[in-house]
């Protein structure tokens, strides 16, 4: 791996967010703790936190509780009536090492917080920090009124989760190639998601401490928590899902009508075509799942297609089979969105929806370079690109040409 | 509730006075308004985008109450009470009649409402809450909960009581146990409301508290949605193979319901026992793998088509082998057809080899290919079919696992959910001369 150098943006994100730390780490250090007892109980919530977090690669927020104390504590301007007096190198040093180590359970377990959290969490923690510490303990904030500075604290939460947004965008970005746009679009996305209840328990955790003690930690911590473990049921049930669909779409080649694994790579290539051309999460599901069951029609035949090679199959009975494949589909309870797009994979590009002209390039694609020997990849591209007058739809083969010659998707070459 | 009885009638009638005394207002008491008609707004927005489509159909968990604790932590009694009225005369209703269930909402929001504020002023919680004395507020704040919570519960015995006549006792058992714990967390959160209404930061800051609960419940009703939708995907599956195997629909269901029974009186904990009702339903999922033409043929089959049909536990356990939430089900799936002697297949495991999921599964499995119709033999009645598998025993089949079954079947009876029994709609047809091999429990393909 000595020939990968990450990317600059990426360097430049984690040595500020290093610098950050390290400067205020250090002038914590020389002059100390304010307010040991509020640091320490929102060191603890901030641990708890992190403690609690969700691991998983598809996880926007994995920990809702740990950010919205670290937020409220950069934004805690009093506790319990009486001023604190912390500054934001004691904000970002006090989350730092709780969030450090609160995540030690989960280094030992190999789970870790990616470097990007750390240095996201870091970041928008200090943002927050210098924006409200030092006008505040200047006493600039002293003659607004209860409710304008509530709103305030919303204001300045709410720019730094578009700010963090847009930081979250550029990392997968530059990680991954995807297009910035449908990235930052997801990220938006979230932030009315499980973002919005953070913000929300960050500005009230910050008001409520000041209203009434830092008994107000444990009690306000609730609504999050419950938040957080309807995400996490919800997550779960989905993955569950994912699998059972992806079993389904398998017993066509358990009996022998698909070559193994034809379902999975037509899935992650669509998937990978789909972000390339900007659909967003909720459609790439839909693609996925259409995808991954874009052959289940072939159970209705009695005799199997020759190596599951629909492509090569004359248009009405790619067609039929595309029908029965919806009909199976729809039994399945499924989101109809996805039946449809089944149903549709054999129609001529122009009338199909474009879930549906992805399903079908790619599939025709996965088929012709298995068949093609050692140059198949390239082969199936070039016919793809002459067939697209009225079978393929140009822009998705292009998109699939940008996504192979990017990734390293190719075909594992047979034989 | 189609023809509303006349005693429900009544009922509801005297409930309604109630609620309207309720709403008497108390001489003597000073009023916000400005408060109530924002909270009754906030009340009346939070239900109509809780049953909007927005979030799902209906909601699991009921009402959205964190609004209404927060009025009565906040208001006097009549006033809360109020807040509640707009709401309820304006939520969507699936069942008929519309507007009488509308007005007994109302009423049993108002009477609840009534008895939490009323028994939070009675032990000095408006005072706590003003103070933002928060240690102190959770006492009358706990007991204003449990209050509303006993009235809506007694409310609604009382109504299954008198309309559908259930029994009382039945009707009110484990109301109030179900539904303490969600309406504690409502009222955490409208305690949370109330504490920072009475703050210098006022009603905005209050508001916020409402934005996780909603999130919370868009994640619960989301939730709901796709748990809903991945039983019905695993049930259409299990479909595709019975209409596939021509066997009498039904069957994985049955088999299904036997290994839970079987489960159940090993004593199992209840998530094995739910990881074995999925075990019997999905153990003949690799059927889909085996051609159509085999398994519908009528006729002996040749020893290689037997072998092919034989395959069908692996085929399975290779479709379902990445369905993590199976656990053990996926041995079961692959290990249904062994028998204790090492004759089974498909790897001829012997005694204890054979996973103890696997062996309830077998057992199940042969109990209703005895017991249900077959295309080449009648059914046999239950008690022959289990002297029959208590004859194998030790030989095919684990004996706990078939006294199990027996004990099961002896004291409950066996009753198979019937789902789809259309079988006399079907052509009958001629038993296979190779039928002779269905008098071998188990022995079915």
């Amino acid at each position: 791996m000595s020939a990968y150098r990450p990317p600059p943006l990426l360097t430049l994100v984690h040595a500020c967010a290093g610098l950050f730390a390290a400067g205020s780490l250090a002038v914590t250090l020389y002059d100390g703790l304010e307010e040991r007892r509020v640091a320490l109980a929102f060191g603890v919530l901030v641990t708890v936190g992190e403690l609690t977090r969700r691991n998983g690669a598809r996880v926007r927020e994995p920990a809702p509780l740990g950010a919205a104390a670290a937020l409220s504590y950069a934004l805690l301007g009093e506790a319990g009536g009486r001023a604190t007096h912390h500054g934001p190198a004691q904000v970002v040093a006090v989350v730092l090492a709780a969030s450090l180590l609160g995540s030690v359970p989960h280094v030992a377990r190999g789970q870790g917080p990616t470097l990007d959290h750390v240095a996201r969490r870091v970041l928008t923690v200090g943002f927050v920090a210098v924006c409200f510490q030092p006008p505040y303990n200047r006493g600039m904030f002293d003659d607004w009124g209860g409710p304008a500075y509530a709103l305030l604290l919303l204001a300045l939460l709410s720019l730094t989760a578009l700010c963090d947004a847009v930081l979250a965008a550029a990392l997968a970005h530059t990680r991954t190639g995807w297009p910035f746009g449908p990235v930052l679009r997801d990220e938006l996305r979230a932030v009315c998601g499980i973002g919005s209840a953070v913000i929300a328990t960050g500005a009230v955790m910050a008001l409520a401490v000041a209203v009434v003690g830092l008994w107000a930690l444990p009690v306000f911590s609730v609504p999050l928590l419950l938040a957080q473990m309807s995400f996490r049921r919800y997550a779960a049930v989905r993955a569950t899902y994912r699998q059972t669909i992806a079993s389904l779409a398998r017993a066509t080649e358990v009996a022998g009508y698909t070559p193994a694994g034809h379902a999975r790579r037509v899935a992650a290539v669509s998937k990978a075509v789909g972000r390339d051309l900007g659909l967003t999460e909720p459609e790439l599901a839909v693609l996925e799942y259409a995808a991954l069951m874009h052959d289940i029609g072939q159970l209705s035949l009695v005799d199997p297609v020759p190596a599951g090679a629909t492509a090569a199959l004359p248009a009405a009975e790619q067609r039929r089979i595309a029908l029965l494949g919806g009909a199976v589909v729809r039994q399945t309870g499924v989101d109809e969105a996805v039946a449809v797009m089944v149903e549709r994979q054999a129609d001529p590009y122009a009338e199909q929806p474009l879930a549906a002209r992805i399903v079908r390039a790619v599939n025709a694609y996965e088929e012709k370079s298995r068949e093609g020997g050692p140059g198949g990849p390239l082969k199936a591209l070039e016919e793809l690109r002459l067939a697209t007058a009225g079978t393929y739809a140009p822009e998705v083969v292009e998109s699939l040409a940008r996504v192979l010659a990017r990734s390293s998707l190719t075909l594992p070459v047979a034989g | 509730m189609e023809a509303v009885p006349a005693r429900a009638r009544v009922y509801i009638a005297c409930v309604v006075t109630a609620a309207l005394l309720c709403l008497l207002p108390q001489p003597g008491t000073h009023t916000t308004w400005w408060a109530v008609v924002l909270l009754a707004g906030l009340y009346a927005g939070c239900e109509r985008v809780a049953r909007s489509r927005f979030v799902g159909i209906s909601h699991p968990a009921g009402t959205f109450y964190p609004v209404l604790l927060a009025g009565a932590f906040l208001l006097p009694a009549p006033a809360a009470a109020l807040v509640a009225v707009p709401g309820a005369l304006l939520s969507q209703v699936g069942q008929r009649p519309v507007a009488l269930r509308r007005v007994w909402r109302a009423a049993q929001l108002v009477l609840g409402v009534w008895a939490a504020a009323r028994t939070h002023r009675l032990l000095g919680g408006p005072e706590a809450v003003a103070a933002g004395d928060v240690p102190y507020a959770l006492g009358p704040a706990g007991a204003a909960v449990l209050a509303f919570c006993l009235v809506l519960a007694l409310l609604d015995g009382g109504i299954l009581a008198v309309a559908e006549r259930v029994p009382v006792r039945r009707a009110w058992r484990g109301l109030v146990a179900r539904s303490l714990a969600p309406i504690a967390v409502h009222g955490l959160a409208g305690l949370m409301m109330a504490v920072l209404w009475r703050s210098p930061y006022g009603p905005v800051a209050a508001l916020l508290v409402l934005l996780p609960m909603c999130v919370s419940w868009w994640a619960f009703a989301q939730y709901h949605r796709e748990h809903a939708a991945h039983q019905a995907t695993i049930r259409a599956l299990v479909q595709a193979v019975d209409i596939k195997d021509g066997y009498t629909r039904g069957h994985s269901e049955r088999v299904g319901q036997a290994s839970m029974m079987i489960a159940r009186e090993l004593g199992m904990a209840d998530e094995r026992v739910e990881v074995l009702r999925f075990a019997g339903i999905l153990h003949d999922v690799g059927k889909l793998g085996v051609p159509t033409r085999l398994l519908r043929k009528d006729g002996p089959l040749t020893p290689e088509e037997r072998r092919v049909i034989e395959l069908h536990p692996e085929y399975g356990h290779e479709m379902v082998r990445g369905i993590g939430f199976l656990g053990e089900a996926r041995a079961a799936v692959l290990h249904h057809h062994e028998r204790l002697d090492g004759s089974g297949y498909p790897y001829g495991l012997v005694g204890r080899q054979i996973p103890e999921s696997a062996r309830v599964v077998a057992v199940a499995d042969a109990f209703d290919a005895m017991t249900s119709t077959r295309s080449y033999s009648r059914a046999r009645p239950v008690a022959v079919a289990l002297a029959e598998l208590e004859r194998c025993a030790g030989s095919q089949f684990d004996p706990v696992m078939v006294a199990a079954l027996v004990d099961a079947v002896g004291r409950t009876g066996w009753h198979p959910a019937v789902t789809a029994d259309d079988d006399e709609t079907r052509p009958p047809r001629v038993p296979p001369p190779g039928a002779h091999l269905s008098g071998r429990p188990g022995a079915h393909r």
